[in-house]
Parts: C-alpha cells; structure tokens; sequence
C-alpha cells in the first residue's frame, strides 16, 4: 500500500512538473500579450498615428553585424520601443561569427525580420529570405541607387553605412620619429619610415605597426581588407568588377605590404596568431606604435575622452606600390546591406519597415547613427557612420571627413572589392595562410597563400556557383 | 504491485517516451531525411537524392578530419585507460589521503570543454612559444598532441572513478588466495585483477572511444580547426561544413557528413561492445 502511494505520489509530481513546464511557457505568451496590449494602450493614449497603432502588433528582431556598434543599436532600440510601443531585439554577432548565427537563427521560429548581407555574394546565398524593398520608404530616402544592391530590378538590400578604411597615424608619434604625414605618399615611403622606425625601436620606445593579430577578431583585417588591394589593382587593369578566376597579379605587393606589417610590429610575427583585435587597439591607444590598419568604424574606439582628439590621428591610403599612388584615396565602400526577411508575418516585415525608416529620418536616431562622442541619448558615443540618407546630418566622423577631403583634392578611393570574394572560406584559407607564413617566412609558405589566394578562388568560385 | 503496474503503465512510460520521441527519434528521422535534400533552414528541404553524399565524401577536409580523428581515438583511448587504471591502482591502495586525491583527479571533470579549451590554448602556447616553436594555431601536429594532453587532463579522473569501483569490487577473497598460491603482485593484476575489470574496461573503452569520436568543443576552443582545417576533428568539420559555409548546397553536404559520421560512430562502438564483452568473465 505505501509503495502503490509512492509510486502515485512519483507519478503526479512527474505529471506536475510537466505541466508546469506547460503553464510556465503559458504565462510567458500572456505576458508578451499583456506588454503587446499595453504598448498599444499607450501607443493609443499619447496620441499616436494609427500606422504606429498597427505597427505595434509587429516585432522587429534585428541580428546586427557590427560588434562595435552593439551598445549603441541596443540604446535606439529601446528608445525606439519607448516612443512607439514596438518592441525591437537587437542581437550582434561575435566577429566572423555572423554567417553562423545567422543561419541557426533564420531556422528558428523567431528569425530576425531584418538582417544583414556584405554584397553580391552574400546575397546570392539569403535570396530567398529578402523582402523586395522596391517600393520602400528607406529606399526613397536613399541618396543614390548605387548603395541599393538590386537584382532583376528588386531591390533587396539596402547599404546603411558608407566606410572608409586605411593606416590610422598617430601623428604624435610620427613626429616624434621625424616625420609628417606628407612624408608618406607611396608604398617607398611608407616602408622607409617603418623601417627607420623599427631600427630606433629602443631609442624611441614604440613601433611601427601595431600586431597585426591573426585570432579571428582581428584576422579580416588582412585576409579581407588588405586583401582587396591586389584584387582591387587586377580588376582595374582589367576593367572588370568580379572575375571567376583571380590571377593574383600583384599578389608580391601583397607580400611586401605583408612583410612589412608584420616585421615592424609591436610583437615577434610568431606571436600574431595569439593576437587580438582588442590587443591591436590597446596598443594603438596606449601609444605602442604608429599606425594601425582599420576604418572609420573605429572612430570611436580610437578618439574619445582618455584616448585620442580629433588632432593626434589621421587616416592615409594603404599603399601597397601598385597602381596610380600619387592619386590613391582611402578604401571607401560598403559591406552592410540591410535586407528584411520576407518569411516573416506581414505585421513583422511592416514593423521592420518602419522601424528601417524611423532610424534614417528621425532626428535622434540620426544623430545617433551619424554622431560622435555624446551623440546617444544617454550621452555616450555615437556610431559616427557616414549613411547614404538624404535627410543624414554631416557625419563626425574625422576618418570620413577625410575621405571627403581626399576625394575632393582628386584622389580616387579604392573601392571595396572584397564582397566579390568567392566565399568566407576563402577567407579563412588566406588567413590561415597568411598567419603559417608570418610565424615563418619562406617562399614555400607565400606559395601556399599564393595558392590560397589563385586557386582556392576558383574552387571555390566554382562551389558555390556551380 | 504488479497489478498496478499493468493498470499504470502508461503514466510511467507515455511521458518518456513522448520526451524520447521529441527530442530524439524524430529529430533523428528528421536528420537523415534532411541529408539527401537541399536546404537553408530546415524548413524549406528540397530533396535531392545522393548527390550529398557523394561530394561530402569527395571533400578532402573531411577524409582528413577522419583520418586524424581515427588517430586522435587510437591514441586518447589508449592513454586515458591506462592513465586511469594506474591512477586508480595506486589510489586503491592504503595511501593517506586516496579520497582528497580522487576527487582532485576527478574535478577536471566538471570544468566546461570551451573553457578548458581556451584555458590550456593559452597554456600550450606559453610553452610553445618559450620553446620557440610554432603555436598551436600553426602546426597540426602541435594541435593533435595539445588535444591529447587536454582530453586526458579532463577523462583520466572519470575513468579512474569507474575503474576504483570496478576494482574495489572483487572480492578480497580471490586475492588472498592468489597471494596464498604464491602469485606476484604482477600475476595477480595480469590473471585476476584484469579479467574481474573487464566490465569497467567495457564501459571505459566505450566512453573513451565515442567521447573521443564526437569530441567537438575542445577541439573548437583549443585550435578551431587551425592552420586550413589540418586539426579538425569529425564533429568540428561537419559543424564547420554546416554553419560556417554560405551557400544553400552545404547545410545538405554537412547532414550528409553527420549520417556518415553517425554509421562509424555507432559501427566501431559496436564492434568494440561485442569483443570486450565476450571477454568479460562471471565470478
């Protein structure tokens, strides 16, 4: 008798716990409803147009690309559920991570309505996914139709961000070695300098370079945006835009560049595939070495209170001595298309829409996206984009006034040929390679990164379109 | 009692097998199925036949990975057994302080494989780099012994646990009479302690060897796969062909790897089942 009420006792608090695992999902939807309900209340009471009313049964759920700018998303999406009742997720993948998360997350049944792709060939693959944004506000706000990446005359992503990368200079530093930055006007110059620096290392107690980290939070910056140099270089010479076959024509410049990268640095290159984007920045920062290869999109990580001012850096072209050097810009281009997931339901995709629209027209979220130090609400730092939005405020951005300026004295950006790259696996053979020949440089490991580079690139050009 | 297990027997067995069914057996159909199709999420397969199969067996990373994971197996099995049997005969033995000393060995254990995975990365390069030789990242062979080093720090403990009760588990009797007989202390471990282990040796050997087949977070953390996939285990390069590849043609490609995988996986465990068990012996 006692065993058949144990057993009875086992059996119900086994049936209880799985109801309760039912109820506990349960309480979740009505709480979500509930919060639905009263941001609608609320949306009705202040007053609010009625598009925003039907809005606020959508969801925007945003997988954000750039780990930088993650604070920032987060704060305008709260501000932007605050003022509209629609509730915006913001998640950012980790660095290189993106297509991954991606991928798990569009299987899940809460995908992201708005996601990102880096060009041509990341859209190739999410085609499916993209809503036709066409007939869109955001598209109407754009500036030109070059941002829009359209295929078979619908639009499916939209560029939101304009950057510019190149050597950011610590100018302090440089003159303190001896030098200006109009010293440096082609890739000659460029390695006398370093060198030079690299000999007084001791006397002067800094590098050239900072470490050139081949960890996958700092790789990309090698494998993917000095990479698009030699390519950029061949598909000027060919006057082509996308080949199915690179010939890696300049692919000894890329060496050279390389070399000097990593032989001037901060560390031992034996080091660099240990290293991290992090270790980079604080080593720029901290006033360890003199130039440091990144982008606009590191204003803010490099310019602020406690680091640098406006006056101290600087960004100049990467000089690889290919090319026109004398009339080289900064690499200038996009690789963050904003495309809207069309699975999702109609209330969720006209959410998003509106939410896309809100961020390029509204004032604070334009001053948010295009500011700089105290452009957030909260009194942080702004993302200090350069956004193709035709009612987008002058960005203060320093590294991209002075793309502006470079290009307005004639100079031509190089453009960012790298989303025609065949795929991330590429990439990630280049990387490796590059960091197997940095550890130890022979001409039989720069055959491998050769071999990377040329034929992995038809390979894989062939994989993925074949 | 038996009456009310006829009566009841739904209630204890329906939630179970509804769990089981779930999360596991439709899953799996699921799985398989979705191997001869092509598709971004799983939602939206198209069926494709075999061609799946035929180009996850034409890529060479994942002959590779095979290759060097059947390596990985050979050697880690080896040295976690052994590690832990000797581990567990000197700790069976009178020794003060033999439960501090258990549970030191078997606290490894409960650490996280990406967290050891990172935390002995920076270690091995610390001494690779003091040694002035290439770090993990950089030479697959590094990468191979490195995974060694971290899988038998983290089993050793588990299976010294198995084997001490295995071991305390044969009657003092067969002992003293082989020690009366006039048996070394080497014949008794060879012909009596041995053969009465066999059932640990079983279930040690089995976890060994399929922990070591499916081993994935380790391998991620220690050398994710460095330099151009030459340290990439089986698990690793199927999740890297699934997710870290673009393209709707490889999420296909990857659940073809992960059927193969699964019929080696559960082949060579039940090969090994079936002969150390017929070498097991009754009391």
């Amino acid at each position: 008798m006692k065993k058949r009420f144990l057993a009875l006792g086992l059996t119900a608090a086994m049936s209880l716990s799985l109801l309760a695992g039912c109820s506990g999902s349960g309480t979740e939807t009505t709480a979500a409803a509930d919060t639905e309900a009263a941001a609608e209340t609320e949306a009705a009471e202040s007053g609010e147009t009625e598009a925003a009313a039907a809005a606020g049964e959508g969801s925007v759920y945003y997988l954000n690309f750039k780990p930088e700018q993650d604070a920032q998303w987060q704060e305008l999406a709260s501000i932007y559920t605050e003022e509209t009742g629609v509730p915006v997720t913001v998640v950012t993948a980790a660095s290189g991570t993106y297509e991954t998360m991606l991928t798990s997350e569009m299987a899940s049944s809460d995908a992201p309505t708005l996601f990102q792709v880096n060009g041509p060939v990341g859209l190739n693959n999410w085609k499916d996914y993209c809503y036709d944004l066409s007939g869109s506000a955001i598209y109407g706000e754009l500036t030109s139709d070059d941002y829009a990446l359209s295929e078979d005359g619908a639009v499916y992503g939209i560029a939101y961000v304009i950057e510019s990368y190149g050597l950011i200079v610590n100018k302090t530093l440089l003159s303190e070695a001896g030098y200006t930055v109009e010293d440096i006007q082609s890739f000659d110059d460029l390695k006398a300098v370093a060198e030079d620096i690299t000999a007084r290392q001791d006397e002067l107690g800094f590098a050239a370079f900072t470490s050139a980290g081949m960890d996958s939070s700092s790789d990309w910056r090698f494998k993917t945006h000095l990479a698009n140099l030699p390519i950029y270089f061949e598909y000027q010479d060919k006057g082509i835009s996308s080949t199915e076959a690179i010939e890696g024509t300049y692919l000894d410049n890329y060496r050279n560049i390389w070399d000097l990268y990593i032989n001037n640095s901060t560390c031992s290159p034996a080091e660099l595939t240990a290293k991290t984007a992090n270790d980079s920045l604080n080593e720029f920062v901290n006033g360890e070495a003199v130039f440091y290869q990144n982008g606009s999109w590191e204003y803010a990580n490099v310019v602020g209170e406690g680091k640098f001012s406006d006056e101290d850096v600087t960004m100049i072209p990467i000089y690889i001595g290919a090319g026109d050097e004398a009339n080289q810009g900064l690499c200038t281009g996009s690789e963050n298309y904003w495309c809207v997931n069309k699975n999702a339901s109609e209330e969720d995709i006209q959410a998003t829409l509106d939410f896309m629209e809100w961020c390029v027209t509204d004032e604070t979220a334009l001053a948010a996206m295009t500011g700089g130090e105290g452009a957030m609400p909260s009194g942080g730092a702004g993302m200090a984009f350069a956004i193709p939005f035709s009612k987008a405020p002058e960005s203060s951005n320093l590294f991209v006034a002075e793309d502006a300026a470079l290009t307005a004295a004639g100079k031509t950006p190089v453009s960012w040929n790298f989303t025609t790259m065949p795929s991330e696996e590429w990439k990630n053979m280049v990387g490796s390679a590059l960091a197997v020949y940095a550890a130890d440089q022979t001409d039989e490991n720069w055959a491998s990164v050769v071999s990377a580079f040329v034929d992995n690139w038809a390979a894989e050009y062939a994989l993925a379109n074949g | 009692m038996e009456k009310a297990i006829k009566k009841y027997w739904p209630i204890f067995l329906l939630p179970t097998l509804a769990a089981f069914l779930i999360g596991f057996i439709i899953p799996f159909l699921q799985g398989v199925y979705l191997a001869f199709c092509q598709f971004t999420t799983v939602r939206d397969a198209a069926f494709m036949g075999l061609s799946n199969f035929s180009r996850a067996l034409s890529d060479t990373t994942f002959t590779h990975a095979f290759w060097y994971n059947c390596a990985f197996v050979a050697v880690s099995t080896l040295a976690i057994n052994l590690g832990g049997l000797a581990v567990a005969l000197i700790l069976t033995r009178a020794i003060k302080g033999t439960n501090i000393f258990r549970t030191v060995f078997f606290m490894p254990n409960l650490i996280g494989g990406i967290v050891l995975g990172y935390i002995w990365q920076i270690l091995l390069n610390c001494v690779l780099s003091l040694l002035e030789r290439p770090l993990l990242a950089l030479d697959p062979t590094a990468g191979f012994w490195g995974l060694v080093i971290l899988m038998c720090w983290q089993q050793i403990g588990y299976m010294m646990i198995i084997y001490i009760a295995g071991l305390q588990s044969i009657p003092d009797t067969l002992i003293e009479a082989a020690e009366i007989d006039g048996a070394t202390p080497w014949q008794t471990f060879i012909k009596v302690k041995l053969p009465m282990l066999m059932p640990s040796i079983t279930i040690c050997l089995f976890l060994t060897i399929t922990n070591s087949f499916k081993l994935f977070d380790q391998n991620m953390a220690l050398t994710g796969g460095q330099p151009a996939h030459q340290s990439e285990l089986l698990a690793y390069n199927i999740y890297y062909t699934f997710y870290g590849r673009s393209g709707p043609q490889w999420r296909g490609i990857g659940q073809a790897k992960a059927v193969i995988f699964c019929i080696i996986v559960v082949a060579i465990s039940l090969i090994q089942l079936k002969v150390t068990r017929e070498k097991e012996v009754q009391q």
